[in-house]
């Protein structure tokens, strides 16, 4: 099928499969490899992209489905986060941390100015093996 | 995921049409965050996906005091959780949607399709069949309505005919006074599937609904019947609460034993009674 979207602030014409994810489209058709593919079934967060504004898991979504919108991938970021992830060691194997920024990305264009309790909730959907989480917490706190 | 067809009527007639074209080898497809994820592992298998998110329509989360709160097919669990109405008057739903997987999920997911997916640990279920929630639907045969609370019958079962698909879900105005719980028990804070779930809605009629407990949520009767018409107190709260734990029909799973799980319908129906005192 024929989909038209709009990636980074540049429209991008592909041909997709409908039974191919977006994730999967971004990765493999669009060629942007920075989302990651963790889980792939909802549950790690590894995979956030921000479509038409809201957090959502590209893995849930069908390629398809992302006609006409506007998807933002951490290729597109230019954010506080990034200096301040690698500032508060918040980033180890790295695996999560596309996902995760994107996700605080999210958050701190809703709520600019955050609670701690309301940062975890937030990122309840972006699972790090590595941190612990702390120094993740920290990174967004001070991005506020 | 494997092949499928794939449509995106723009009628409800015309989705209803495909739904019966493919018999039982069609899924309609709103959120999404359930469907894919069995795809994927291929606990579902779909010849044809029918994308409903282009029937227009559906998308309204609106409230008025003489019908209630209507919540389209289409409504996200993320937008229940962020309306002020509905957490003013319907509380107990915003607690358990706000429990719902993650705020990446909840942008997708759909109220409407988590009571089509009819899992029994289904969080919004509780709550809903204790706000005296029904559902519209509408299939090749024309328009009905089914209270929630008989919309289920079995786990991943529902009354739903091949193709008919729910439209939106009516929940009546709140009575002045009613007091609205909502309690999940799981093993971590979030990213979880209730191990039990207990709704109380508290009001003349009062209404006690278990989830995770039974192949569908059910209401607590004797329990309710102990209560109906009753001032709460502690000896009362305690007689309700181990009712509605006799009441339970809970399984053993990966998640908890039926013993355990009893034991909590117990423990969170009185905290919940409590905190309508």
């Amino acid at each position: 099928m024929h989909l038209k979207l709009k990636i980074n602030g540049e429209v991008r014409e592909l041909a997709v499969e409908p039974y191919r994810s977006l994730l999967d489209v971004l990765r493999n058709e669009a060629g942007l490899t920075g989302t990651k593919k963790g889980c792939d079934v909802g549950d790690c967060g590894a995979c956030t992209v921000i479509v038409d504004g809201k957090p959502v898991n590209s893995c849930l979504m069908l390629g398809v489905e992302a006609h006409g919108r506007e998807v933002q991938t951490i290729e597109g970021l230019q954010h506080a986060l990034q200096d301040s992830f690698i500032r508060h060691g918040a980033a180890q194997c790295g695996f999560c941390t596309p996902g995760m920024i994107m996700m605080a990305k999210a958050l701190l264009d809703e709520n600019p100015r955050p609670s701690e309790e309301e940062v975890r909730f937030a990122i309840a959907g972006n699972i790090c093996r590595c941190t612990g989480y702390t120094k993740i917490v920290e990174a967004i706190l001070k991005c506020r | 995921m494997r092949r499928f067809e794939y449509f995106e009527p723009t009628t409800l007639g015309e989705a209803a049409a495909l739904l019966a074209r493919y018999g039982g080898r069609a899924q309609p497809l709103a959120g999404g965050t359930d469907l894919l994820v069995e795809l994927k592992e291929q606990l579902r298998r779909a010849e044809c996906v029918v994308n409903i998110k282009r029937i227009p329509g559906m998308d309204t989360l609106s409230y008025d005091e003489r019908e209630g709160l209507r919540i389209g097919a289409l409504v996200t669990a993320r937008e229940v959780e962020l309306s002020p109405i509905a957490l003013g008057k319907y509380s107990s739903l915003v607690q358990a949607t706000r429990e719902l997987g993650s705020i990446q999920v909840r942008n997708r997911a759909t109220i409407v399709g988590n009571i089509c997916r009819a899992s029994p640990s289904a969080d919004t279920l509780p709550p809903l069949i204790a706000d005296s929630a029904s559902v519209r639907i509408v299939g090749g045969k024309g328009e009905r309505t089914v209270r929630l609370e008989d919309f289920f019958t079995g786990p991943g079962k529902t009354v739903l005919a091949v193709d008919e698909l729910v439209t939106e879900l009516v929940l009546p105005p709140p009575l002045p006074g009613t007091r609205k719980i909502y309690i999940k028990h799981g093993r971590r804070k979030a990213m979880e599937l209730a191990t039990v779930g207990v709704a109380v809605t508290w009001n003349a009629d009062v209404k006690i609904v278990l989830g995770a407990v039974a192949p569908t949520p059910i209401r607590a009767r004797k329990a309710e019947d102990l209560l109906r018409g009753r001032t709460l107190d502690e000896k009362l709260i305690a007689q309700a609460a181990q009712a509605a734990a006799d009441e339970s029909r809970p399984i053993s799973n990966v998640r908890a034993s039926a013993d355990y799980r009893r034991e909590m319908v117990e423990v969170l129906t009185r905290r919940a009674l409590q905190r309508c005192i």
